[in-house]
């Protein structure tokens, strides 16, 4: 337990608790000392992630124990594969949205800085925890910031998606304390190795019960997630909040596809006698569903912020879809999109503010549709000078980049988005007769493909071609760098396909199987 | 114990469910008060309704449910009070920011059109 690499588990939840509280002690005092811790934190994270990836590439998950008491009794958090890409997708989140931030938005409001790194803190932890109440109380406090962000900048139109996105996500924790409440009930331990490892002992008496507070514990998680019908919230919320707070919130939504992706699978995956496979034909239905309401709000809208809202809904519905499928192989191509698909939306959410700026804000929206998403976006006060040079040829990058992300949501070649669809395709339609679930899938990745092309040029037609003439924006080199960086990204993932869609394969069948997970938990020390 | 117990948790919950569904930002936000005790009892019976038995182990002698209460939910619960609290406190400031900027207390913050 002393080794320098055991302690690094729990450096992704200290080092922005430590640089929120720098961040609050300084306050407004230096801009520039608030400046650097938080870059201080954000570029710390990455390395972090970095290190704790390679780590976690190892066949038994790595335990961290809070306390050394053993594994039962005490908290522990847990650093697997897909932990640790959770983390490596938060960190270069955070980076992007962080460096973004700096060009206006932080001076929208009050607090930008301190409730930002909680917010990372409040994820981290989540995809960390070992327990489901130490996942509650991550969700808390990734949610009490994500409240805080949601409503930075203030105006109307925030406030009131806000008191929605509030209240929702009050009723779904209390949700999530019943499920886990009951499961304690049952099964006496909150740890979820111990629980996986308890539920082949449960009495067929009690099985009902078990399964009724897992099936209570989804529907928290489901909300989270944007599952039709519990994500009618998330469109307006993410197109009301500010630009850097909405690509951070793209991975929260991906918070509770991990939480069922973990949950389900150790409950209810191979070896959990009776209960195997428990409720996937409720994802993959309610997925697909989801899907094909995204499909249809992404041509419906008009607005380029909804509709970036509605790709969340459709990238959600496709991963809940691939999961429901119980295949291991399905699985590895679900993290490999989930992969790309939150890249390329984060990069959409940045992209749009700076598309949008400089133009009529709601000028692609008819008067009607106006009146029924209720008054424009208040542009954030003007700070005193721009941050940073402007770059030359802006047209021409910002039409680059919105093509990029056209093609990754659209799952379009060359990029991985197209790759993603594949690789969760490809399994499903290998070998044997082909069921008839499997050809849902398959349609519905097609058509909301087709609707996103549809839609994502219709929009671009509208804001690259018929926009006025002598409408020029003005863009600072530290915004337009980490909407490349994430494209580059995606461009990066393209090319190491091989590699990391190995990765994702080794990661989704440690899930389905999890031995390892459970011996790392576990297995007293040696 | 377990009758009382129990329909004084579905009273409370049947009582804010109800005051969810109601347009006002006020009887929402006493719907989630009411709806947050009922989940806290609940989360306080799984531990076994028991009265009079000690929280604490006595030196000497083997911990057993039978006779001691459970701490664990009466931990949870009480992180879960203090969550909930501070929750509610921020829902109640950003309940008044809307009835400041909207000029109405709906939940859209718009009359509905009669």
């Amino acid at each position: 337990m002393s080794a320098w690499p055991d302690h690094l588990v729990v450096a992704p939840i200290l080092l922005p608790m430590l640089a929120g509280i720098a961040t609050i002690l300084i306050g407004d005092r230096s801009r520039a000392a608030t400046i650097a811790a938080g870059f201080a934190s954000v570029i710390g994270l990455v390395v972090l992630a970095a290190v704790l990836l390679a780590l976690a590439d190892a066949p038994v998950a790595r335990a961290y124990r809070l306390g050394d008491w053993p594994a039962s009794f005490g908290i522990v958090l847990v650093l697997d594969r897909l932990a640790a890409l959770m983390l490596m997708l938060a960190a270069l989140l955070g980076l992007a949205a962080f460096s973004f931030s700096l060009g206006r938005w932080a001076r929208a409001g009050a607090h930008f800085h301190p409730l930002f790194q909680f917010q990372l803190m409040g994820l981290n932890g989540a995809f960390l925890a070992g327990d489901i109440f130490n996942l509650f109380v991550f969700f808390e406090v990734m949610l009490a910031a994500s409240y805080g962000l949601a409503l930075h900048g203030s105006g109307v139109a925030r406030v009131r998606a806000g008191l929605h996105y509030i209240v929702v996500n009050l009723i779904a924790s209390a949700f999530f304390l019943v499920g886990v409440s009951v499961l304690y009930g049952v099964a006496g331990t909150l740890n979820m190795a111990d629980l996986a490892a308890r539920m082949r002992m449960v009495e067929a008496e009690d099985r009902g019960l078990v399964e009724a507070g897992a099936a209570i514990l989804g529907i928290a998680f489901l909300t989270k997630a944007a599952i039709w019908p519990l994500g009618f919230w998330l469109p307006s919320t993410y197109a009301a909040a500010s630009t850097p707070a909405a690509a951070i919130l793209s991975i929260l939504s991906k918070v509770g596809i991990y939480a069922v992706l973990r949950m389900w699978l150790l409950l209810f995956g191979d070896g959990a006698g009776p209960s195997q496979g428990f409720a996937g034909a409720v994802l993959t239905v309610g997925g697909l569903a989801t899907v094909a309401f995204g499909s249809v709000a992404v041509l419906a809208t008009q607005n380029l912020a909804r509709l970036a809202g509605a790709s969340v809904l459709v990238s959600s519905g496709t991963l809940l879809a691939a999961i429901g499928a119980g295949q291991a192989a399905v699985t590895g191509g679900a993290l490999f999109y989930m992969t790309s698909s939150v890249l390329a939306i984060a990069a959409l959410f940045l992209l749009i503010e700076l598309v949008e700026r400089g133009r009529d804000v709601g000028a692609d929206v008819l008067a009607v549709t106006r009146e029924a998403f209720g008054a424009p976006e208040e542009e954030p006060p003007e700070g005193e000078a721009e941050v940073g040079i402007a770059i030359p040829g802006t047209l021409a990058v910002l039409g680059f980049a919105f093509l990029a992300c056209a093609l990754l949501l659209a799952g379009l070649p060359p990029l991985s988005g197209f790759l993603a669809k594949f690789a969760i395709l490809a399994p499903l339609l290998g070998a044997g007769p082909v069921s008839a679930t499997s050809w849902l899938l398959l349609a519905a990745l097609v058509l909301s493909g087709f609707a996103t092309i549809i839609a994502m040029a219709r929009t671009g037609i509208e804001v690259f071609w018929a926009a006025p003439a002598g409408a020029l924006r003005r863009v600072a080199v530290v915004e337009i760098v980490p909407v490349a960086g994430l494209l580059l990204l995606t461009v990066a993932l393209t090319l190491a396909a091989g590699p990391a869609m190995e990765f994702m394969q080794r990661a989704a069948e440690a899930l389905h199987a999890p031995h390892g997970y459970l011996r790392g938990v576990l297995d007293p020390l040696p | 114990m377990e009758l009382v117990v129990s329909l004084g948790i579905g009273v409370l919950a049947g009582s804010g469910v109800w005051l969810l569904m109601r347009p006002r930002t006020f009887q929402v936000i006493i719907g989630i008060s009411l709806l947050g005790y009922a989940v806290n009892l609940f989360i306080f019976s799984t531990g076994g309704l028991r009265s009079g038995a000690a929280a604490i182990l006595s030196p000497g002698e083997v911990g057993s449910l039978e006779l001691y209460a459970d701490p664990l939910p009466q931990a949870l619960v009480l992180t879960a009070i203090v969550i909930g609290f501070a929750a509610m406190a921020l829902l109640l400031v950003v309940l008044i920011a809307a009835r400041g900027l909207t000029r109405s207390d709906h939940v859209d913050g718009r009359e509905p059109e009669r």
